[in-house]
């Protein structure tokens, strides 16, 4: 199919792509949301996971290994937040812009020796003669791993938040942390694992970045991918599927606009190229129109420390 | 504050003293100004090589230990700038287009103090002077290897921002592809930056989507190059420095900007006291335009076409925008052995006659 000039497989396809990073972010920053924590600092947890996993995939020559490596280093960027707000219970808001500058600084540091470096190449998943499939082929078998990973993580949460004891507990502590507490859950430690999830898929988020999408380290790589995440949850209004439908949205406007150019379609340069943010902006504003069922949405100790003595 | 005033006083009562007079020194402080990191393995990578050149040359007689990366194009580049010619700076480069305003501005504040333009063309005060290289040389020679390879028809070019320096490169690919290869058409993708990996690879891909095998890059970083190594048959081309870790595929070639040999001249004009305002715009014969070695992918007859058209250019025999050639609404620019002048090339802001597609005002 061909609209436009335009390989309509070929364009789903590469925006799925696109998508990855910030789907993994968002859906990790969701969960910590929905266990009453926000934390800001997806940019600078996103780009430490871009070095730690560059790093460890360079060294080990093995992408796989570059990812948990990843996942790790952000978790442990994490663990800095999730002391100074569960622990010392510093200002969320404050620790979590801090966190991203932190980060930012940190991973130009690691980074030094790593610039002009190849990283190992991450292969796709070998479904055979499956990508020859006309149309679906290239958008359903045509991926890395990391690809189909990020659309289970989805289904993942979805599934836990919805179904299971562990999800409902999570979502006990988001809503109401002195009711959690008085029915004997450990609210601090619970949000802590949250915290610790929501860094390690930004570290995954970030490492997609380096390791895939542009395959080498330079400073800043992520340029911004982490903000888009945490309005990307704010506009799935805390739900993992819109999460979704948000990340290829935005991903998709991405891919389309420099596709467009690359057809040679006659609208002018720069609308093309903040459409993908005018199109965040307006769904924003449309998704918290109705501002009751916006805030209905919104876990309610969102941001509130939990201290068990009051 | 008030040092910083004080400062201010005495750099500008010394350079009421110096104005006008060029004077040998004993010793010169030389900064520059960088728009992204050394390790963008591109422009600013070959420039910090120019720095490291002048080290090796001069020794202890110049300190030029200090440059500044990641200045954005703007306010940050005059406050930097500033900062550079209080802390003593007897010259100082600015590397990308974009420091123009903020190069002319300073320089009026330090009339003693040299400013160094890259690719710019305002030299609004006597002590600024301007240095580009004739990127588009090196270009007619990409364009030719572009327009014997493509089996698509169809090269793309990543284009930064729609300036004459970039314009020129457009012209000159399409140009010389189009002469090997009369079927050739060629689509330009504006990055709207100089340095964003992740944007420069997502406009590779688009491109690649869209069937071009052959990607010219006008941006810095070596994140095109590592797009178009994930899909077989696509080749590209190193941009201002060798980027020599894609070879032998998918670089197959390279424009080096060698700036090495205008940093020691002018570092060294500064020294024996011969420094004048200047507008510099050397190419292949000044050796500041280098072409990277042509890869075993290129078949031999192609890397010969290539190599003589270098080599016309060097010896002066050819000139890349030789008539005839239009304008792209099918109006005569130059007419039958005609070559455009300096002046023209440089405010150039015209696709010539086959390219589609508008330039972004």
């Amino acid at each position: 199919m061909n609209i436009g000039g335009i390989d309509v497989a070929t364009l789903i396809a590469s925006l799925m792509v696109a998508s990855v990073p910030i789907m993994l972010a968002a859906i990790g920053e969701l969960v910590v949301e929905r266990a009453g924590v926000l934390n800001l600092g997806v940019e600078g947890m996103m780009i430490i996971g871009a070095v730690c996993g560059f790093a460890t995939a360079v060294e080990t020559g093995s992408p796989f290994l570059g990812f948990v490596g990843g996942a790790l280093g952000a978790a442990a960027l994490s663990l800095i937040f999730a002391f100074l707000t569960q622990v010392l219970l510093a200002n969320q808001v404050a620790t979590g812009l801090a966190l991203t500058l932190f980060g930012l600084g940190l991973s130009s540091l690691i980074g030094q020796g790593y610039v002009g470096i190849k990283p190992p190449l991450t292969g796709d998943v070998p479904f055979g003669p499956l990508v020859d499939i006309p149309l679906l082929g290239k958008i359903l078998f045509g991926h890395d791993p990391m690809v189909y990973l990020s659309i289970l993580a989805i289904a993942a949460v979805w599934y836990v938040l919805k179904y299971t004891r562990t999800g409902l507990i999570l979502r006990a502590v988001g809503e109401n942390h002195d009711a959690a507490h008085a029915l004997g859950y450990k609210v601090q430690r619970i949000r802590l694992l949250a915290i610790l999830f929501g860094g390690a898929m930004a570290g995954l988020g970030g490492a997609y970045v380096s390791l895939v999408r542009v395959p080498q380290w330079t400073d800043g790589i992520t340029a911004g991918a982490g903000w888009i995440a945490l309005a990307i949850v704010v506009f799935a209004s805390w739900k993992p599927w819109r999460v979704m439908l948000g990340a290829y949205l935005f991903g998709g406007i991405t891919v389309l606009q420099l596709n467009l150019q690359a057809a040679g379609a006659r609208i002018p340069v720069e609308y093309l190229s903040m459409s993908p943010y005018l199109i965040t902006i307006l769904v924003l504003v449309i998704m918290s129109a109705d501002r009751s069922r916006a805030a209905l949405n919104a876990p309610a100790a969102l941001g509130k420390n939990f201290h068990a003595s009051r | 504050m008030k040092r910083r005033t004080l400062l201010a006083t005495v750099a500008l009562g010394l350079g009421f003293g110096l104005a006008g007079q060029a004077m040998a020194q004993d010793k010169v402080k030389a900064c520059w100004v960088y728009v992204g990191p050394i390790g963008d393995g591109g422009w600013t990578f070959q420039h910090d090589q120019g720095r490291l050149a002048v080290i090796e040359k001069f020794g202890d007689k110049v300190d030029a230990s200090t440059y500044q990366e990641n200045v954005p194009e703007g306010a940050d580049a005059e406050r930097v700038l500033t900062q550079m010619a209080l802390s003593g700076c007897n010259i100082i480069f600015t590397t990308s287009f974009g420091y123009m305003d903020a190069t002319n501005a300073v320089a009026a504040k330090f009339p003693d103090v040299k400013f160094e333009h890259a690719t710019g063309y305002k030299r609004e005060h006597p002590n600024v002077s301007t240095y580009d290289a004739r990127f588009y040389e090196g270009r007619a020679v990409m364009g030719t290897i572009a327009g014997h390879m493509t089996k698509s028809g169809k090269i793309g070019y990543i284009g930064s921002f729609p300036i004459p320096e970039v314009i020129q490169g457009i012209n000159s690919s399409y140009i010389h592809a189009k002469k090997v290869n009369p079927d050739v058409t060629i689509s330009v993708v504006w990055a709207y930056t100089w340095f964003d990996p992740a944007k420069e690879a997502d406009a590779a891909k688009a491109l690649i989507e869209q069937g071009v095998d052959v990607i010219l890059q006008h941006t810095d970083s070596t994140a095109p190059l590592a797009e178009a190594a994930k899909t077989p048959g696509v080749i590209g081309f190193g941009q201002a420095s060798d980027m020599a870790e894609y070879k032998p595929s998918p670089r197959v070639s390279a424009i080096i900007d060698n700036w090495a040999p205008y940093y020691i001249e002018r570092v060294g004009a500064l020294l024996d006291g011969t420094y004048e305002q200047k507008a510099t715009w050397a190419g292949i014969s000044g050796g500041e335009v280098l072409i990277g070695e042509i890869t075993e992918a290129v078949p031999p007859e192609v890397k010969a076409a290539a190599e003589k058209v270098r080599d016309d250019i060097a010896a002066g025999t050819y000139h890349p925008f030789t008539g005839p050639l239009n304008k792209q609404d099918g109006t005569p620019w130059l007419a039958e052995g005609q070559v455009a002048e300096d002046g023209e090339l440089a405010g150039m802001n015209f696709y010539v006659e086959g390219i589609t597609g508008d330039i972004p005002q």
